[in-house]
């Protein structure tokens, strides 16, 4: 019965290393499955327990960095292999992140199981079955489906499902696990560096200001610059302006870009095609300055200015300056 | 945004380049509170307007597209998103050469700069082009592109910056309230999400594909379909890195493989007509939502474009053959087709104040939108657009099977060498006449009008050229669509006598307390007369041009039978019915009756031989059937209502009789003239040869607004006292001599310069002897408004407008046809005919044969 | 170099999906076709890799005969040879499909196979790992950049501001991410060489049933806000100021 869920672990804040959002609500989904167990990579100081346990993790298996040098994704998995066939788990979940899909894709393959991306809902539908709603074109259509596996594996969307605590926190037991891996499975593993610019990055800006068709060219995207320094943001894209090379592929918010989780997202100019809305839906609050009322990125957004971004945009700067 | 107006002068739907060129010309007209509404967003909404192609060719082979075009263009100019790139129209083929040589000589009529010129002109012109692949080119320096839709986003802002108009986007019209057949009000989408009513008594259907799903709203019927043409953007082209603005080089015209080429920037834009023709539904239009580019700009299919790509890079190898220019957009274009290319503008018939101005392209949007703006301040427009009167189709040519048939047909013909009487395959027959199997079995060679199938000529009268001597023709193009047999057909007629099926014609009854008053105010010609009598007559518009041109009887005190031609019955009915009093009402008996005309020398001698078979007792004589007169005899066991008048110049009558006797009619009078010769006679008669020999002017041809009838040489000593439509500007036009003079001219050589004899077939402009163009003093130039064959005078026929101190008898000009000139002479400056010009024929003033 | 690259064709949209009457399928009338967006940049990868190094790129897709428009697509960037793995147009599943692809790519044998990360529409996240498993061949997943050198690649991507990269010794699999270059536009001289190109044709048996089946597709019950409409900059300060943006 037990649910076992992969965590992945945020270790950029300074004060103490926590579960990364998208494994915070996979935890959340794992829940209502039954007893939930976690894995996490890192060593045993680090393990962020308290919170493990404030989502309802009964049990840790804490695999220690020495015993893989950095990350490798089929070490991941067969560490997964080995404690599914340990705790008999019905069920193996993570976030549905690149880390979380392909470890789980790995899982699958290895097993030979069958694996559903990205679910918002899973319930056991009696023996070696489960209903799921999952995601597809990013969460802009829902499937109902059937999985018929003696093991579930899941990976869970990161925007489909809420990040919601357990009502009382459990008790929970903290395992050191040794897996057996080999030569093979150590064979591609991620060496790291430090990435390109530092600062803040699309995916983690508070604010984004977004440019689409309506900036017209490469060279109308200042105003946007000036107005996301302003905010304390940075500067996204949809996915005309980067099919067309006006801006670069890092910069876009969307299904095959960046998908944002910002406070606020500007959308300057941008008429919110499907695969858009799949990268900024994630926004807090969604503003839109077009000059077309019936714009599809209107039904997605919670104020929006009507009028000609090339004048508007300066105009906010202007104004926010004054202040 | 504007608060949502609760009333409007008009509602104009639609904001593509029409919408918004006749809200701008309303509001110079004077209108206030127009509404312009459109579901999509400004500037650019999501129509035709978006993605066109954008450049303007002038246009030679109609009158009306040509002055639309000339018009636009010059608005286009005047708001400054005028581009002048030339234009090149390249052949492949020798019969293209031909056809270039030909519409560049047409082009001369419109003063249009054209020139055929050989490849390595075209070369310097076009340097990217494999000169190798073609014959020549026909050259048109005064091409253009235009940004279209920057010239809707001025003509709106004006519009707006007047005060007269507000605009809606993103407002679906959701209905058009039409109540007693009047249009009432619209109701649009609310920005909270509820809906809106606007009152208003005009609503204009500006709306291009989706003008029919709108016209239905209305309870009205749009003979318009949208039609893929497809077209891909291909760059960055090398070439054009370094070119200023939008175009340097000619637009290329690749006519024999239906294609074009166009700089647009960094891109070249190649276009195809080549493809099967693609229709979509206006139901199954995407909306802008669902749309990855734009309602109108659907997804590219490959397979359809895949042979035009060897034919392009054939015609420019290095350019369209560069690894590094992508394809880099490609669509399905939506474009608005009509069963015969024209635009809709004008009232629609099936409610007051419903208008349309729709299936206009760029090249004609903005004079478009401002003549329906004329139409709609009650003016005669500038530009005369009877051709494109939106009340101008039957309702068989407005069926959607119709409309799509036609435009199938019609879209590979877009750069196809068309002949000017080139007929239509597809959705044929559609009316037959009753005697149509009769005519089937004596071999008639049927052309459509009206959807009507008229016998041309008659196969089985190909004996008929032994007996007759006839101009015969040995080019290929000009003996197209004709045939030798109309002439024999013609000569046995004023030989013998001719029965002719005129079943085509449009009859309409005008009958109540009001009918003399109703149809007085509408034709020129004096109507109160005896019961009995048969009045020819024009209608004129009130600038006294001509609208119409039919004939009328006075059937009894207050009813009035008018017949006219097919072609023009529906505008024809329409305009009546817009101009009676309440106490006149109006009938169609188009289908409820059949016309046979019998005439020729022995026309009398057939009838008398018919009506006396079967004991019938009508005089039929001279004295007792006078000309000019009608009334009701018996013939073979039919009730007729004979009318003694003749469009062909002979003796004889047009013969009414209800459409399920028309065959026993036919039957009666066939046997009945068999021993005096009588022949089955084409509408090549009736319609060119006979009337062209009698100076009989035709409406569409010599009749149009833009001429009077003193140009025309048809004004009576008197005009009539009673009011009536143009009456003051006719009286007006009466006081001045005219400005021109329409005249009859005879081909005196027909010899070219390779020594084959070549016969004009109408549109070829008129010169001077030292080749230079005639043009009066309202800036008219003089060109073939009719052409024929007279083989009674033995010459070929042309009719034209001269510059009144040219229109003189027996003076020489030039003609030119096919890039050559022929020596013409001015037979006659005036309406006498060429032929019988005393009328001894129609007057009866022959003896008739003895048996 | 012999590359294989898997393409799949999806639906291009608007702003709207919709689902078909019977709820079973995506409504297409009104869409054209496309490749998935990861993987028309893995098309261009292979591409731009052989006019460095040589070699060829042969494109392989699964699905009914329609699918052929996309290999004539990739064909007139530069792919050289294309399979259709036909079948009668069902959906197929990671499993079904990964095995196919396996099974080509043992019949004629690659140095690299390249995928796109996800499927735009299904986003299943694992054919290429998948593939990669049946061959016995390592793989990298989401690549941003790829370097060749003898025998071996390296394959980058950034994972939450860290770069990470893989070294993998060919033969391998590896599923790239739109980013990863600019694809280039056909030519004309390409899309004709693309037409006249033969299409291999490979017949594949049927799935087995269980693992994952699709009951339904249905359009989420979005929070359909009418986006209050602002009156002007000064409001739109205020409101900034409201969601706490300015302080």
């Amino acid at each position: 019965m037990t649910v076992l869920t992969l965590v992945e672990l945020d270790g950029t804040q300074a004060s103490a290393v926590l579960p990364i959002d998208g494994s915070l609500r996979a935890l959340t989904l794992a829940r209502s499955l039954g007893p939930s167990a976690a894995v996490v990579f890192a060593a045993g100081s680090a393990v962020p327990s308290s919170t493990l346990a404030e989502y309802g993790v009964t049990d840790v298996y804490v695999v220690e960095p020495s015993a893989l040098d950095g990350y490798a994704p089929v070490a991941w998995a067969r560490v997964l292999a080995g404690l599914l066939a340990d705790t008999k788990a019905t069920a193996v979940l993570a976030a549905g992140t690149d880390r979380g899909s392909e470890v789980l894709a790995h899982l699958g393959a290895i097993t030979g199981l069958p694996m559903a991306a990205n679910c918002t809902a899973v319930s056991a539908d009696g023996d070696g079955t489960h209903k799921l709603v999952r995601h597809r074109w990013a969460g802009l259509l829902l499937e109902d489906a059937v999985l018929e596996a003696p093991v579930a594996l899941l990976t869970v969307a990161t925007d489909g499902v809420p990040n919601v605590p357990a009502d009382t926190p459990a008790a929970v037991t903290v395992h050191e696990h040794k897996p057996s891996l080999t030569e093979n499975d150590l064979a591609v593993r991620a060496v790291e560096s430090a990435a390109g610019a530092g600062g803040v990055s699309l995916a983690t800006a508070r604010v984004v200001v977004g440019g689409g068709r309506g900036v017209g060219g490469p060279d109308g995207f200042a105003p946007l610059e000036e107005l996301a320094a302003m905010l304390g943001g940075v500067v996204g894209v949809s996915r005309v302006v980067t099919s067309e090379g006006w801006r670069p592929h890092r910069q876009q918010v969307g299904q095959t870009g960046t998908k944002i989780t910002p406070e606020l997202y500007l959308a300057c100019g941008i008429s919110g095609a499907i695969q858009h809305i799949a990268g900024c839906a994630g926004a807090k609050h969604i503003i839109a300055i077009n000059t077309d009322a019936g714009a599809p990125i209107l039904s997605h957004a919670d104020y929006v200015l009507i009028g000609d971004l090339h004048k508007l945009v300066p105009a906010l700067v202007t104004a926010l300056r004054a202040r | 945004m504007t608060d949502t107006p609760a009333r409007a002068s008009a509602v104009i739907i639609g904001a593509g380049i029409v919408g918004n060129s006749l809200v701008h010309h309303l509001a110079l007209l004077g209108w206030r509170d127009l509404v312009l509404v459109d579901k999509g967003p400004m500037p650019n909404p999501g129509g035709s307007t978006g993605h066109a192609s954008n450049f303007i060719f002038p246009i030679e082979y109609s009158k009306m597209m040509f002055e639309l075009t000339a018009d636009s263009t010059a608005q286009y100019k005047e708001l400054g998103v005028f581009t002048e790139s030339g234009g090149i129209e390249v052949a492949r083929t020798p019969e293209r050469m031909h056809e270039l040589r030909r519409r560049c000589t047409q082009a001369k009529s419109w003063g249009i700069p054209a020139s055929v010129i050989t490849p390595e002109e075209v070369k310097k012109l076009v340097p990217y082009l494999d000169e190798s692949v073609i014959l020549g080119g026909g050259y048109f320096p005064t091409v253009g592109v235009v940004d279209s839709l920057r010239a809707g986003t001025l003509m709106r802002e004006r519009a707006v910056a007047s005060g007269a108009a507000s605009v809606l986007p993103s407002t679906e019209v959701y209905g058009i309230t039409v109540t007693d057949g009047r249009v009432r009000g619209v109701t649009t989408s609310a920005a909270n999400g509820g809906q809106h009513c606007i009152a208003t008594d005009n609503v204009v259907i500006c709306c291009g594909v989706w003008s029919p799903r709108i016209a239905r709203m209305a309870g009205a019927r749009l003979a318009l379909t949208p039609c893929v043409h497809q077209m891909i953007s291909v760059g960055p082209i090398a070439l054009f890195a370094d070119t200023p603005g939008e175009i340097s080089y000619p637009i290329v015209r690749d006519v024999d493989t239906n294609m074009y080429e166009r700089q647009h920037g960094g891109d070249m834009e190649v276009g195809s007509y080549a493809h099967r023709p693609i229709i979509v539904p206006p139901d199954d239009i995407p909306s802008i939502e669902e749309s990855a580019l734009s309602p109108t700009e659907l997804p590219f299919t490959q397979d359809d474009f895949d042979p035009q790509l060897a034919e392009a890079l054939e015609l420019m190898p290095e350019l369209l053959g560069d690894e590094k220019a992508g394809i880099r957009y490609a669509i399905n274009g939506l474009i608005s087709m009509t069963p015969d290319g024209h635009p809709l503008l004008g009232e629609q018939p099936e409610a007051m104040g419903l208008w349309s101005a729709a299936a206009s392209w760029i090249k004609e949007g903005p004079g478009c939108g401002r003549a329906v703006a004329e139409l709609m301040s009650g003016q005669v427009p500038t530009v005369d657009v009877h051709e494109a009167d939106a009340a101008r189709f039957y309702p068989h040519q407005q069926t959607v099977s119709h409309v799509r048939a036609r435009a199938r047909e019609g879209f590979n013909k877009m750069y196809g060498i068309v002949h000017p009487a080139e007929q239509w395959e597809s959705s044929r027959p559609a009316r037959l006449s009753p005697v149509y199997e009769r005519e089937r079995d004596l071999g008639a060679v049927f052309y459509e009008t009206a959807g009507w199938e008229r016998p041309f000529w008659y196969e089985s009268n190909a004996g008929l050229l032994e007996k007759y001597q006839v101009l015969g023709r040995t080019a290929e193009w000009d003996s197209r669509w004709w045939s030798p047999v109309v002439s024999a057909e013609h000569l046995a007629m004023r030989d013998t006598c001719a029965i002719v099926d005129l079943s085509a014609f449009a009859i309409f009854e005008v009958s109540g307390p009001g009918a003399l008053a109703g149809v007085q105010s509408l034709a020129v010609a004096q109507l109160d007369v005896a019961v009995g009598r048969v009045v020819y007559t024009s209608f004129l518009n009130s600038a006294g041009g001509f609208v119409a041109d039919l004939t009328v009887m006075r059937l009894a005190h207050d009813r009035f039978r008018i017949v006219t031609g097919g072609a023009t019955g529906q505008s024809d009915f329409t305009w009546i019915s817009g101009h009676l009093p309440a106490d006149a009402f109006l009938a169609d008996l188009t289908s409820g009756w059949t016309t046979i005309g019998l005439w020729g020398p022995r026309a009398r001698d057939v009838l008398s031989a018919a009506v006396l078979s079967e004991g019938g007792a009508d005089d039929v004589s001279h004295g007792g059937f006078g000309f000019g007169t009608c009334r009701e005899i018996e013939v073979g066991g039919t009730v007729v209502l004979a009318s003694r008048i003749s469009y062909v110049g002979e003796l004889g009558w047009e013969l009414h009789v209800p459409i399920e006797q028309g065959a026993r009619l036919w039957d009666a009078l066939w046997m009945a003239g068999q021993p005096h010769g009588l022949v089955p006679a084409g509408i090549g008669v009736y319609g060119t040869t006979g009337r062209l020999e009698k100076g009989y002017r035709a409406f569409g041809a010599e009749l149009t607004a833009e001429y009077t009838l003193v140009e025309a040489g048809m004004t009576r000593p008197k005009v009539k006292e009673q009011p009536f439509i143009g009456k003051e500007a006719y009286l007006r036009q009466r006081q001045e001599p005219p400005v021109a003079v329409l005249c009859t001219l005879t081909v005196d050589s027909h010899e070219s310069a390779d020594g084959s004899l070549r016969y004009m077939l109408g549109g070829e402009p008129i010169l001077a002897l030292d080749g230079s163009r005639l043009v009066d003093a309202k800036g008219r130039p003089s060109y073939v408004t009719s052409a024929g064959s007279g083989p009674s005078v033995g010459k070929h026929l042309l009719m034209a407008y001269l510059p009144a101190d040219v229109a003189v008898e027996g003076s020489s000009l030039l003609v030119e046809y096919v890039g050559e000139h022929y020596p013409v002479t001015v037979a006659r400056a005036s309406a006498q005919p060429l032929f019988d010009p005393d009328n001894y024929r129609i007057r009866s003033l022959w003896t008739s044969w003895s048996a | 170099m012999d590359i294989l690259v898997c393409v799949k064709r999806v639906p291009t949209v608007g702003g709207r999906i919709t689902v078909t009457e019977d709820g079973q399928e995506v409504d297409t009338r009104m869409s054209g076709f496309t490749i998935s967006p990861h993987e028309e940049c893995a098309v261009e990868e292979a591409v731009q890799i052989t006019e460095r190094l040589g070699g060829t790129v042969s494109v392989l897709t699964l699905g009914a005969e329609v699918c052929v428009e996309q290999l004539r697509d990739a064909l007139a960037l530069g792919a050289s040879r294309a399979v259709l793995l036909e079948t009668d147009g069902r959906e197929y599943g990671p499993i079904a499909t990964a095995s196919a692809i396996a099974a080509e790519v043992r019949a004629h044998g690659y140095d690299l196979v390249l995928l796109g990360n996800e499927a735009s529409d299904t986003g299943d996240y694992q054919v290429g790992i998948r593939v990669a498993h049946e061959l016995g061949w390592p793989v990298a997943t989401g690549i941003k950049s790829l370097e060749l050198s003898d025998g071996a690649v390296v394959a980058r991507r950034e994972y939450r501001g860290v770069e990470e990269a893989y070294t993998l010794p060919l033969p391998a699999v590896i599923t790239v991410k739109e980013g990863i270059n600019l694809p280039r536009y056909p030519s004309l001289p390409g899309r004709l060489r693309a037409k006249r190109a033969a299409v291999e044709r490979v017949p594949v048996g049927s799935q087995s049933p269980g693992g994952l089946r699709k009951s339904g597709l249905r359009v989420p019950e979005s929070v359909k806000h009418q986006a209050e409409v602002l009156d002007g900059i000064p409001e739109l300060v205020r409101v900034l100021d409201e969601l706490g943006i300015l302080s």
